[in-house]
């Protein structure tokens, strides 16, 4: 029995959709992902590794589809000329190529998988000539809020710290699970309330880099995102100087509308905010509570005094 | 008296959602009127609502699996439909339906697409493939189908009254928990989950006993077919997975309905427990939906390319090791949760090692190939399509599992591809690839195969283009679940994606014209020997479709390919000496009612209907209990009746009809039996 | 008539090999039960610090009690065991009786566990209090849950021994009761060590 598995209906069907596809697709060259072109050394490494670990795949991974489709080809019913050997089901030779094979790889991938596990463990201090920069961060819906103690001010969906420092992010969140993400300075890290988590990053130099939370968290999802200003030395300072002379000033009970749910929140800046903000909204999900310090604290855990 | 439920639960609320619960109650009417007008209500009830006979009960399953797919798919589509237009706009539709859609995608096509598809082509087939008359449990199978049913109604429901749930497939708190998801939406997601859950424990405790208790003499282990043996990997996978998803359920409900604290935000919770929990289910659920269709794979591969299966023994060593393997690498779900690098590397090494055993199946169906006679049908284009697509999904797996990598892509549309690029060719085609093999086993008459091929294309390229661009959106920066966005970079992609999800449309079409034709012109396709294609495992053996009883004899096995070898030496279709008497299990109408039970006993705990919930679950314990204590549920059917089927059988059968083993040897071929055909 | 005794005898055996797959299948069944309460038990360990604003375990478990409900539900394995040793002997009469015991040391259990659930509610300890009294509650509860589900499979048991005597199939329906029966002991073993010794210690 003859049959094509092309049969004539689709073929020019499917060559129009795939030409069509790629008319429209052209143009938006993937040049600016930022996974694939990171403006951090942390980012760079995690697409090192990944180009890495794409290319000795590909060692198993393309013979596996070309032979698929050769054998496919060669040995169809209809060629009559090619070798049939019905009654042949295993080889050792074989079986060993395809086990000892991928296993090797695997054997060098997990050593690669030690060592940049450890290596580029987000909780890890950055080395570098100048101390970190501390900001904390708290995960809120639908908003990102910065707390800069170095600084004694606070910015909502803005991010800012000097280019030349590490930046040393302390994360939490006073609403459900978070991700906070700024691909192009490298990975992400969950958001969760009465937890601390952290996210060291580095910028090559000054830029403004795109960031979000990746965790779906409710309807205001899809705005939840922030810029990520790395900033010279002397924008850094201008930055400090707008957010300092903020009129707004963040305390316990500013902070209770603040937590408040909304969508697409501006841009807003606190000259100062309530001293330890950050640990209060810490331990009013502790898993074993005790008295409060103060009466801010209880407001922001309880909601009332 | 009706706890929740209020007018306010119908939908007229939105368009989306009238349009939603129109499209439900109008399909359920229509069904209705249909068999209604073909009078097929009495037919429906005693031969197959209540049958226990595990033929019907794995055709109802695909059935359902197909219907759902159907549900799952629209949902899919607007999705699609939603983010190809949604930039710097609302699109058409709010997040609240966008959410919603979402959640119900997902957890329609895993819970009641491709858990019933694997479970319907288990149960027609396996009890077959290992020689025996029925699963071990033949009340308990109609029960797990009808429990899947309920759940299945349950998700169906939501559309009507109420809402579905909006916290995604996975339903992770907090945001799950009453304080932020208030409605009953997540409730109904929970009790599709627990009561289809059941179904699938009992599923897979049923078959791990048929496979252990109901070989036919001379199966060893290591003579059953692969299909078999993934089974029996899968159902252990089933039985001691599937608890985790009725824990976490339950805990979930018990936070949600009377205000415990296991994963709530504060009052001593811990939402990390819950992702650990349902993962210890979710990965080897995983596998549980991909290892039957591996075996699937494995049989059809060795039936088209007209050659022994290679490697049958590494594919068996494979198949426990990723079983195993499966439930040792839950927390690569999670590795930005924060855990320490020692823990994310040694989960990230497991990982990968469970790539070395899949490597391993691809290259031993691929020398399957080598040097056969393949032939292009329908189930074997999409193995093929599979082994191609496959790969691209394991490298991408591979990349998520390095857990810098994963920082990158964890959440984004990437691991959005991924899944589907393991879960369509992976699951699905397999499923497929089974449907077009094993239908004329189930209904006598084979299916269309240029349906098929159609159907075929249209699946793998719309699979490339819906999912190609999400890898690269992934490395953009685009989030999972976005109702909306602002980077106009990301809408040529997501274009394309939306017309690789028209394609698979016009695939899902194809499936249906293919069926559609094939039952037109069923008489001339019909499969008289009940072995269409030269099949060597001994499901073939049987008539299509199959006597009540399977087997008037149960076969002697004395290698793999059981079958193949008994039509080289002639002892394929041979009339038996004697025949005896046969003990069937006798229908029920238990099992419906146990589902329509379970139905009505999630609806209550949805709704907080207190008195009819505890109504439900008495009358259920009643019902198990009188069933239990019940020592009257077979019947025998004569000798002289098994002798008149096998006899009409054997005659319709000509040496005409019968395939030219002339090229084959069997296992034993040293012994010097006959080599030639049907002597 | 010669007709049906060989179908009752293949009947029988039809029986005898489904009563066997029951019985492998109700084993199968017992790990997938067990699996449950490893979860819970896991559970536990998690949330058994988190005891936010409530009581902690010290404050309220009480070893006596507790070694009063491991009395009686030992106690209740053992006379179980005496009933299945009757039912070897073939003495339905006996074994009615020594059901009844087990039954009755069985509710015992349950009463006394029902007086500790209530009195800790009483106490403002219930489950909504903390994740630790959630995850509590629900361990000790699901046990509760199956020890009574195992006692309405005892009172079943009585009926079927009494109406059908001791056939075949009840046999086996009571080894596997039985089986039930000394898998809730195992686990409540797990409880008064995990849970209860060091609650207190």
């Amino acid at each position: 029995m003859t049959r094509s598995i092309f049969p004539r209906l689709q073929v020019p069907v499917m060559l129009a959709v795939i030409v069509l596809s790629c008319l429209t697709l052209q143009g938006c060259g993937i040049s600016d992902a930022p996974v694939l072109n990171p403006k951090g050394p942390i980012a760079l490494q995690e697409r090192n590794l990944l180009f890495t670990a794409f290319g000795l795949m590909m060692i198993v991974a393309i013979p596996a589809i070309l032979l698929t489709v050769l054998f496919a080809w060669r040995y169809r019913r209809t060629n009559e000329k090619a070798a049939y050997t019905p009654e042949w089901g295993g080889s050792w030779v074989v079986e060993a190529v395809v086990w000892l094979v991928p296993a090797a790889i695997i054997v060098v991938l997990g050593m690669l998988v030690w060592n940049t596990t450890h290596k580029l463990d987000p909780y890890k201090a950055l080395a570098s000539g100048k101390p970190a920069f501390k900001v904390q961060v708290v995960a809120l819906d639908w908003k990102w809020l910065f707390v800069y103690p170095e600084l004694g001010v606070a910015s909502v969906n803005e991010l800012a710290f000097p280019a030349d420092r590490p930046v040393s992010l302390e994360i939490t969140s006073d609403t459900v699970m978070n991700s906070l993400m700024i691909p192009a300075l490298g990975g992400q890290i969950y958001a969760m309330a009465g937890m601390r988590s952290e996210l060291n990053l580095l910028a090559d130099g000054p830029g403004v880099f795109k960031g979000r939370n990746t965790m779906y968290s409710g309807d205001g999802f899809s705005d939840q995102h922030f810029l990520a200003h790395a900033l010279s030395e002397d924008d850094f300072d201008a930055w400090k100087k707008k957010a300092s002379g903020a009129s707004a000033v963040l305390d316990a009970k500013t902070y209770l509308d603040l937590r408040e749910k909304s969508v697409a929140n501006p841009v807003a800046y606190y000259g100062s905010f309530e001293p330890g903000l950050f640990d209060i909204i810490l331990r009013k999900y502790a898993p074993i509570v005790g008295p409060y310090e103060s009466e801010a604290a209880e407001l922001i855990c309880r909601g009332a005094v | 008296m009706l706890g929740r439920l209020t007018l306010d639960a119908l939908p007229f609320y939105s368009w989306v959602a009238m349009g939603g619960a129109g499209v439900t109650v109008g399909g359920g009417l229509l069904v209705f009127c249909l068999i209604t007008y073909l009078r097929a209500w009495k037919v429906l009830w005693t031969d197959w609502l209540t049958s226990v006979d595990h033929k019907k009960i794995g055709i109802m399953y695909v059935v359902l699996a197909l219907v759902m797919l159907v549900r799952g798919f629209v949902d899919a589509l607007m999705m699609r439909a939603q983010q190809a237009f949604a930039l710097n706009s609302e699109g058409y539709l709010p997040p609240e339906h966008f959410e919603q859609i979402f959640s119900s995608h997902g957890t329609i096509m895993i819970f009641f697409v491709a858990m019933p598809f694997l479970t319907g082509l288990i149960n027609i087939i396996v009890p077959q493939q290992i020689g025996a008359r029925d699963v071990a449990f033949p009340f308990l199978n109609s029960a797990s189908l009808w429990m899947t049913a309920a759940g299945a109604g349950l998700v169906l429901i939501s559309l009507v009254i109420g809402k579905f749930s909006q916290a995604g497939w996975t339903g992770y708190p907090p945001y799950s928990g009453i304080e932020y998801s208030p409605g009953v939406g997540v409730d109904y997601w929970i009790w599709a989950l627990a009561v289809s859950g059941v179904g699938s424990t009992l599923s897979g405790i049923n078959f791990i006993v048929t496979i252990v208790k109901n070989r036919c003499p001379g199966m060893t282990l290591m003579r059953m077919p692969m299909f078999t043996w993934t089974t029996l990997c899968i159902s252990i996978l089933m039985t001691f997975a599937f608890p985790a998803l009725t824990v976490v359920a339950a805990q979930l409900a018990l936070d949600r309905i009377l205000g415990f604290h296991f994963f709530t935000n504060g009052d001593g919770g811990n939402m990390m427990m819950y992702a650990n929990l349902l993962w210890i289910w979710g990965h080897p659920e995983v596998y549980i939906l991909i290892l039957p269709a591996f075996g699937i794979f494995s049989e059809v591969v060795a039936t088209f390319s007209h050659k022994r299966l290679f490697g049958y023994q590494s594919l068996v060593y494979a198949t426990a090791c990723i079983a195993i393997l499966s439930f040792t690498v839950w927390l690569h779900h999670f590795f930005t949760m924060g855990a320490s690098s020692n823990v994310n590397a040694v989960f990230g090494i497991a990982t990968m090692i469970i790539a070395v055993p899949t490597g391993v199946k691809i290259f031993d169906w691929l020398f399957t190939m080598y040097r056969g006679r393949i032939e292009f049908h329908p189930s074997m284009v999409f193995t093929i399509g599979f082994m191609v697509t496959f790969v691209i999904g394991g490298v991408t797996g591979v990349l998520l599992a390095l857990p810098p990598a994963d920082y990158l892509m964890h959440n984004s549309t990437f691991l959005v591809a991924h899944f589907h690029n393991m879960l369509i060719p992976g699951a699905l085609f397999g499923y497929f690839a089974g449907m077009n093999y094993w239908f004329p086993k189930a209904f006598g008459f084979k299916l269309d195969e240029k349906w098929g091929i159609r159907s075929f294309w249209f699946w793998i390229i719309g699979f490339y283009l819906a999912f190609m661009p999400l890898y690269v959106l992934g490395f953009m920066g685009m989030s999972r679940r976005m109702e909306h966005y602002a980077d106009p970079n990301w809408q040529p992609y997501l274009i394309v994606a939306a017309l690789g999800a028209v394609c698979v449309l016009i695939g899902i079409v194809c499936i249906a014209v293919q069926l559609y034709v094939s039952v037109k012109t069923w008489g001339s396709a019909r499969d008289v020997t009940g072995d269409p294609w030269n099949g060597r495992t001994l499901e073939w053996a049987t008539s299509s479709p199959p006597a009540p009883y399977n087997f008037a004899v149960l076969p002697e096995v004395r290698d793999i390919d059981a079958f193949h070898d008994q039509k080289i030496l002639g002892l394929a279709y041979l009339p038996a000496e004697r025949y005896e008497d046969i003990v069937m299990p006798k229908n029920t109408m238990l099992g419906p009612v146990l589902g329509a039970l379970a139905f009505a006993l999630g609806f209550a705990m949805v709704w907080q209907i207190w008195w009819l919930a505890a109504l439900c679950l008495i009358l259920s314990l009643v019902g198990v209990g009188i069933r239990a204590c019940n020592d009257d549920t077979e019947f025998v059917l004569p000798a002289a009746e098994v002798e008149r089927i096998e006899t009409e059988r054997l005659a319709q059968i000509t040496p005409a009809d019968l395939h030219d083993m002339r090229e084959y040897a069997p296992r034993g071929a040293a012994s010097g039996a006959v080599l030639t055909g049907r002597a | 008539m010669a007709d049906t005794s060989v179908s009752l005898s293949i009947l029988e055996e039809e029986e005898k090999k489904s009563l066997e797959a029951r019985e492998f299948g109700f084993w199968v069944y017992l790990m997938s039960d067990a699996v449950i309460f490893a979860l819970l038990f896991a559970t536990y360990v998690v949330l058994s610090g988190n005891s936010a604003a409530g009581p902690t375990s010290r404050e309220l478990f009480d070893l006596g009690h507790t070694a009063g409900e491991t009395a009686l539900l030992l106690l209740s394995s053992l006379t179980f065991g005496v009933a299945t040793i009757a039912m070897g002997q073939g003495h339905a009469g006996r074994v009615v009786q020594w059901l009844i015991l087990t039954l009755l040391l069985g509710l015992g259990f349950i009463a006394m566990e029902v007086w500790e659930f209530s009195s800790m509610t009483r106490q403002g300890a219930g489950p909504g209090t903390s994740g630790f009294l959630s995850a509590f509650f629900t361990l000790i509860g699901t046990h509760g849950l199956h020890v009574t589900l195992g006692a309405v499979g005892i009172c079943v048991m009585i009926g079927q021994v009494l109406v059908k005597g001791l056939t075949l199939p009840v046999r086996s329906r009571m080894m596997r009761l039985g089986l039930f029966w000394h898998f809730l002991d195992i686990v409540w073993i797990g409880i008064f060590s995990v849970v209860y010794l060091p609650g207190v210690m």
